[in-house]
């Protein structure tokens, strides 16, 4: 078992996001996590790379628990990477340098050596034109490819992707979903949060349906998309194709 | 137009040409000691200010104690006239009976200065820190980076750019406050006014040295403007008429 999740739960405040959540993805499987606004899903992937400490449960990763109070984050961290909605690429500093500083900084690794990694990984992915460039003058699909590489940088073993197309132009969202076809395969394990209804059916191993802070229904593509059981699930999923998302 | 019928005597005794270009030498001469002030006074408010923002700002439930601490000394420092601490530090400490060079008043005024102006320059330098967004620290962080490292790494060096143009306004404040100093004896360039007023019972010494700090702070003033402008059209979308 890669990751597992037991019985977490997070509230903000009064309002309850993640409400008991049981999840366990095995070593190099792709799951995706669908649902409406507010499910869960952002918080879902925050909580396991530890941005969010959770009120109750825990998170094991390869069995250890990485989710005990007072427990040092940052070699966790090293090792589950996470790109956001937004980017957040670091805008002070070139792509170069965006993607070596935690090499150089957190595994202490020679500037040489990190760019090395770095040169490698965007020319796997058709971006080492765009080395010395400054993400202001990327487009957002670039940017968002950059950020996919900054993560990849550190050789995480597991990669959590939170909405990486919902920011972008509708004909940017191709070349970012590339990067992670690409991906797939690698024996990386990944978590997806995504609204690209077609993109999960065509990428995941598995797919859950978050409702109120649960996993409702979970299953192949197949199962999920062509034959739901559940009835959230169908309602969820007859919404989206209203508006044409899948 | 009102009859001024003493307005010959008013242009006398502070409009006099002769006066001033008698001063003006010995108040260019006494203005090089503002100028001194201002340049050992600044590096040293920067850093303090650096130091007491980022306590201030961090996060650490362990710094909790410190973080009260600089709450309580940049709400004291801010909340007394700069010249009550010029009086107070000047007079106060050297008044223990230190030895020379150390009951200097312009040392001590000095450091009067770098304790007042080190409190409100970090208020800018926190509002800078405060103003980088939190998905940065996010960002950072999921890299592995230590709250510290993204600090030093991501978020300060966002932060001191975007500061930038309101730190230039307070270093135009420090330029003139510096003349305060001139209360506890050093003779800088609003004490040589004096003195030159006194002597020749004219205030032309005072137009003077208005003229000498005009000749500094407005051409600071105008390269904040210009660097405000450039930060203002860097960070927002097209202008609207």
């Amino acid at each position: 078992m890669k990751l597992e999740l037991r019985n977490v739960r997070k509230s903000f405040e009064e309002r309850v996001v993640l409400a008991g959540l049981d999840l366990e993805v095995n070593a190099g499987e792709v799951v995706s996590f669908i649902g409406s606004s507010g499910s869960g899903k952002t918080t879902l992937l925050r909580c396991v790379n530890l941005l969010e400490p959770i009120d109750d449960g825990a998170i094991f990763l390869e069995g250890d628990e990485i989710s005990s109070i007072g427990r040092d984050p940052n070699p966790i961290r090293r090792r589950i990477g996470i790109v956001f909605q937004s980017f957040n690429l670091f805008p002070h500093m070139s792509v170069r340098r965006n993607i070596t500083l935690a090499l150089t900084q957190v595994v202490k690794k020679s500037v040489d050596d990190a760019n090395e990694i770095a040169i490698s990984l965007l020319k796997r992915f058709g971006l080492d034109e765009k080395i010395d460039s400054y993400p202001d003058q990327l487009s957002g699909g670039q940017q968002q490819r950059v950020a996919i590489v900054r993560a990849l940088a550190m050789n995480p073993e597991v990669l959590l992707l939170d909405e990486i197309t919902s920011a972008l132009d509708p004909e940017l969202v191709g070349e970012v979903l590339d990067v992670v076809r690409e991906l797939k395969g690698s024996g990386i394990t990944m978590l997806i949060a995504t609204h690209e209804m077609n993109f999960a059916r065509e990428i995941s191993d598995r797919v859950c349906f978050l409702d109120a802070g649960k996993i409702a229904e979970q299953g192949s593509p197949d199962q999920i998309f062509n034959n739901p059981i559940d009835e959230r699930t169908r309602q969820f999923l007859r919404r989206v194709q209203a508006v044409g998302k899948t | 137009m009102p009859r001024l019928p003493r307005w010959d005597r008013v242009r006398e005794s502070f409009f006099n040409r002769e006066r001033l270009i008698d001063s003006f030498p010995r108040l260019l001469d006494a203005f090089v000691l503002d100028i001194k002030i201002f340049a050992w006074s600044t590096p040293a408010i920067i850093a303090l200010a650096l130091v007491l923002a980022i306590a201030r700002s961090s996060r650490n439930p362990a710094l909790f104690p410190i973080r009260i601490f600089v709450i309580g000394y940049i709400d004291i420092m801010r909340g007394v006239p700069v010249i009550l601490w010029i009086y107070l530090i000047g007079f106060g400490v050297p008044g223990v009976g230190l030895e020379r060079p150390f009951n200097s008043p312009l040392l001590w005024g000095s450091v009067a200065l770098v304790l007042t102006y080190g409190a409100y320059i970090a208020e800018v330098f926190r509002a800078g820190i405060d103003s980088v967004h939190e998905s940065q620290r996010a960002a950072s962080r999921s890299l592995g980076l230590s709250n510290s490292q993204t600090m030093r790494f991501v978020i300060l060096p966002q932060a001191i750019r975007r500061v930038v143009p309101p730190l230039m306004n307070d270093l135009v404040s420090l330029q003139k406050d510096v003349a305060l100093v001139s209360l506890i004896g050093p003779i800088e360039i609003l004490r040589q006014a004096n003195i030159d007023k006194a002597k020749f019972a004219n205030f032309t010494p005072y137009i003077g040295a208005a003229i000498i700090f005009l000749m500094i702070t407005i051409p600071l003033t105008r390269t904040t403007d210009y660097l405000l402008a450039r930060e203002r059209k860097r960070t927002s979308a097209t202008r609207v008429r």
